[in-house]
């Protein structure tokens, strides 16, 4: 048993890791990519201490070295899963699976929407994000799956033991898994329906669906979240003083709770995250300034 | 003030015909997120005494009032008024946001 996860090594997820470890707990830390500043061409001149102007993901890459050169375990993969059991968690990702105490969300925001006609319209009526929230209204339905990764694998699973009828669609995008069910490989153009989602259209082609399950690439920490019934406003996380969900546990800062998306803020949620962390998992020491 | 159960049998006297607004969570045993609604309702109910009335309907076992409804997606919340759909949700929201559902 791990005492805690941190998803995500930008500045949010790394501060709290550096804090941690400063407190003898040992975190361990998954991110997937140098996250919002990855591909951002312009450089970072407003953070505190740079001499020079320097790259955001040159900045973020410090910070992993930074970690991992004072002993924190760093990991790429992709987290697509987290579950309650009993009083601890589940993280699984595509590579393997880890029980912890704690999680920190830290993964930053990324809004995971399609840009498709339709898509806003029929969302809760007939397309959802979860397959294990709203699977059981399909039972012996005829549904979609867009995906092509891990992700769609994890969901197909268990839309499996709610109907027999799965069409995979991979909206444009190489199969990455294999499967035993039919598969579309056109970009989808257009959800259609009436009041309910009917059908899912690509250039050529019009399909009958009574369901259409979202799983493309990895699923965003507002995902997770609000599959474990955490509150979320407005694509936000909500968390009480203490950086904690309404979910005991499970922790989140940086861009994903909202306010200032700047690294400065970023950094200050991680640290005080860090502190709320360690009371959580220790409820009786108090914390050691150092 | 107590969190309701809703029914086929008590929805139109206790829901459709209530005096104050009525907010109904539509919820089931196996939906993870659902569980973390009931503290909520809970916290609610007391907060707004006989203002309104703050309950949930098993989707699974009143199936009927929820097809009705066309719940596809759960927790759904809904608040009614006059025994009409007033707003509606989906998700786990907020003590403030859900009083802000009810206008109260």
């Amino acid at each position: 048993m791990i005492d805690v996860v941190i998803i995500g090594y930008g500045p949010a997820g790394i501060s709290a890791g550096i804090y941690l470890k400063r407190q003898d707990v040992h975190p361990t830390i998954i991110g997937k990519d140098l996250g919002a500043l990855e591909g951002y061409d312009d450089k970072v001149e407003n953070y505190y201490g740079l001499v020079e102007p320097i790259y955001g993901k040159d900045l973020i890459q410090n910070g992993v070295d930074q970690a991992k050169n004072l002993g924190i375990k760093v990991i790429t993969d992709s987290v697509i899963s987290i579950k309650s059991v009993e009083s601890h968690f589940e993280v699984v990702t595509t590579q393997t699976k880890y029980e912890t105490k704690a999680i920190l969300l830290a993964t930053g925001k990324t809004r995971r929407t399609m840009k498709r006609t339709g898509f806003t319209q029929y969302r809760g009526k007939g397309i959802s994000m979860c397959a294990t929230c709203d699977g059981f209204f399909y039972r012996r339905k005829k549904v979609a799956l867009i995906g092509c990764g891990a992700y769609m694998l994890h969901e197909l699973e268990y839309l499996k033991k709610m109907t027999k009828d799965i069409t995979i669609f991979t909206d444009g995008h190489p199969l990455k898994e294999a499967v035993d069910v039919p598969v579309v490989y056109d970009k989808i153009q257009k959800f259609s329906g009436t009041d309910k989602l009917t059908h899912i259209e690509t250039t050529d082609q019009s399909y009958e669906v009574q369901g259409a399950f979202i799983a493309i690439g990895i699923p965003s920490s507002v995902e997770f979240a609000s599959q474990m019934g955490v509150i979320i406003e407005k694509n936000n996380v909500i968390v009480d003083e203490n950086y904690m969900t309404n979910v005991p546990g499970l922790f989140a800062a940086g861009d994903v709770i909202g306010g200032k998306l700047q690294i400065a803020k970023a950094v200050y949620d991680g640290m005080n995250a860090a502190d709320a962390i360690y009371s959580y998992l220790h409820p009786k020491k108090s914390l050691v300034a150092k | 003030m107590m969190v309701n159960t809703f029914t086929t049998g008590n929805f139109e006297a206790e829901v459709l015909k209530s005096d104050v607004p009525v907010l109904v969570e539509f919820w089931a045993t196996w939906c993870g997120p659902c569980q973390r609604v009931a503290p909520i309702l809970e916290d609610l109910a007391n907060d707004v005494k006989d203002l309104a009335k703050i309950g949930k309907l098993d989707v699974d076992e009143e199936y009927e009032i929820a097809d009705e409804l066309g719940i596809m997606s759960i927790p759904t919340i809904i608040v009614f008024k006059d025994g009409k759909v007033h707003q509606s949700t989906i998700g786990v929201q907020s003590k403030e946001t859900l009083k802000k559902l009810l206008s109260l």
